[in-house]
């Protein structure tokens, strides 16, 4: 069996499953946030039962600070849901950040753990080799009373990145690069699973980035075997015991995609598709906004490459752009502060603010309008996604994002470092 | 659910992304009346403005892709959209859709704007009443059939019963 296979398995309590069956499994974890949180909270006043206290998270991420009265509201439900049931695991605005970033800094993911999100990017986890997966607010709530949830098997497609990557490529290139070769929905219901040299070289940071991006294929989960990297970061921070799970020799695989790595440069996906990518010297693209943070590349080893980038070019953001830093949570902007990572942010002009969602989704603090372009570490670039219909959003790695806020245009870093 | 049913086509691409189904600033309620006043605002301004109770979306591959937000059927389903038609669905938004009453036809169907499509979800068969081209699709496992008959607010409830 795959990973998924084996991790669904073991949670339904069978012997075996096989793609396409249906199958009743139970839950490590279920979260929502404040977004998604308020429908669920209403759907799960029908069951007239109280939700399990340790399997239920609770994250203020999207609209929070609020950013109008509706989304005040929205955040002050999750508050009294929290209260009224006394769920310990409530990241409210100051303690925690962005949702995905808190699931793995606190320590709900783990290898072999069947994890549910009501947040299309729970698949994150799929890094430190846990089977997570996106949900809607409904099944959030079913998944809080009972503990379960119904899960289809999927197939799985196997993808191995072989050799050494290149300057300024980062787990965002390589992810955006399978994705433009497999385009939006060539991992439709599957769960990826990725091997080789070049991605058991990389960072766990790097790692969540290629995981997180495994919706913007479609897929259910995108799943990394897990090693020391995981092992190690997760010492003295997971909760509970886990047990790691690796594929058999035997495992079936849809099929298997194969890369070397030496040929992925640093990229950028044009408007208005994660799949269109080309890049990011190739393409000459004047820009208005910078933007380096969300739950794809808002992490400490993110903000240590854009600001490389800074130190490297000794260079300020372009006067006619606007760079935007949302470190992805308390603890990175911490960390961030102590490396002096904000001191050089600030001095080069970048606006730095605390955790949230927002600007990534068009919701606030950094709407984009009509006609401008933005460079953006988030995960997608699709119409409207930042803002005015008619603006546009180029999807990079953040050194990629660091080095086109200096310029004005998409550049990559190595042509503006170079010299 | 009903077994058959009858209406008129609002017609869309391949890769329609829950962000355009309903626009990111709109999630600050769960109601579907209220989503639905703002569904596809950002590419379609007319459907909003437009749409009847009982019309059907056709679409092409990978619709609902992108945000897991149930809000993007909720804001259908208050529209009055009785099914929506295309090839392939982004997965969450599938389970969405079932989950919360909303039928969806894994179908390649070839039609218009304001055409008028029957669809017999028993015989699993469609048939465009403008062009009389006919189609065929599989039918959903048993699981998803009852699912969709109960909803799944129901099916937890039995559940949460069965457990005590």
């Amino acid at each position: 069996m795959t990973i998924a296979e084996k991790i669904l398995a073991a949670h339904a309590g069978k012997e075996r499953v096989s793609p396409k069956e249906i199958v009743d499994a139970k839950i490590d974890y279920v979260m929502v946030n404040d977004v998604t949180g308020l429908p669920a909270f209403e759907v799960f006043e029908e069951f007239g039962t109280k939700p399990i206290l340790e399997k239920s998270v609770l994250i203020q991420d999207h609209y929070v600070p609020n950013k109008d009265v509706a989304s005040a509201e929205q955040a002050k439900s999750m508050r009294e849901f929290a209260k009224r049931f006394g769920i310990p695991n409530h990241f409210d605005v100051g303690r925690g950040g962005v949702c995905h970033q808190i699931m793995i800094e606190e320590g709900f993911s783990a290898p072999g753990r069947l994890i549910v999100g009501a947040d299309s990017h729970t698949c994150s986890y799929g890094a430190l080799g846990a089977l997570s997966t996106g949900i809607g607010s409904s099944e959030a709530a079913s998944a809080m009373a009972t503990g379960e949830l119904w899960f289809r098997v999927p197939e799985t497609q196997k993808f191995v990145v072989d050799g050494e990557l290149g300057k300024h490529v980062m787990g965002k290139d390589i992810i955006l690069h399978i994705i433009g070769d497999i385009g939006v929905s060539g991992s439709l219901y599957r769960s990826m699973e990725f091997y080789g040299s070049a991605i058991e070289s990389l960072h766990l940071s790097d790692r969540i980035t290629i995981s997180n991006m495994a919706i913007e294929a479609g897929a259910k989960c995108g799943i990394i075997p897990p090693d020391d990297a995981v092992f190690d970061y997760l010492k003295n921070r997971v909760i509970g015991e886990y047990s790691p799970v690796y594929a058999d020799e035997d495992a079936e695989y849809e099929d298997t995609f194969e890369y070397a790595a030496s040929e992925i440069v640093p990229v950028v996906a044009t408007p208005h598709l994660p799949e269109n990518v080309t890049p990011a010297s190739e393409i000459d693209v004047q820009i208005d906004q910078a933007y380096l943070g969300s739950c794809t590349n808002g992490r400490i080893e993110d903000l240590r490459a854009a600001a490389a980038v800074f130190k490297g070019a000794s260079k300020s953001v372009h006067p006619d752009v606007r760079m935007i830093v949302v470190p992805a949570s308390k603890s990175v902007f911490e960390q961030a502060m102590r490396e002096g990572l904000i001191g050089i942010f600030m001095d080069a002009d970048a606006y730095v603010s605390g955790p949230t969602c927002g600007a990534c989704l068009g919701g606030y603090m950094g709407v984009l309008a009509e006609g401008e372009r933005c460079i953006s570490s988030t995960n997608r670039n699709f119409i409207g996604r930042m803002g005015h219909p008619n603006s546009e959003v180029y999807l990079a790695n953040p050194a990629v994002v660091a080095a086109s806020a200096i310029t004005g245009r998409i550049t990559d870093p190595e042509d503006l470092l170079e010299g | 659910m009903e077994k058959y049913i009858k209406g008129r086509v609002w017609r869309f691409s391949e890769n329609v992304d829950t962000d355009q189904i309903i626009p990111a600033i709109y999630l600050v309620t769960g109601d579907r009346q209220e989503l639905a006043k703002h569904a596809f605002e950002n590419v379609r301004p007319d459907f909003a403005r437009d749409v009847k109770e009982g019309d059907i979306i056709v679409a092409g591959p990978n619709f609902g892709s992108g945000s897991s937000r149930e809000h993007a059927p909720r804001a259908l389903l208050g529209a009055g959209i009785k099914c929506v038609v295309a090839p392939s669905f982004a997965r969450i938004f599938y389970r969405n859709s079932i989950n919360i009453g909303l039928p969806l036809v894994e179908c390649d169907v070839d039609a218009a704007d304001g055409d008028v499509l029957a669809i017999d979800f028993e015989d699993g068969k469609i048939v465009n009443t403008n062009t009389s081209a006919g189609y065929t699709f599989p039918s959903l496992p048993d699981f998803l059939v009852d699912l969709l008959d109960v909803g799944l607010i129901e099916n937890t409830k039995r559940k949460l019963m069965r457990t005590g």
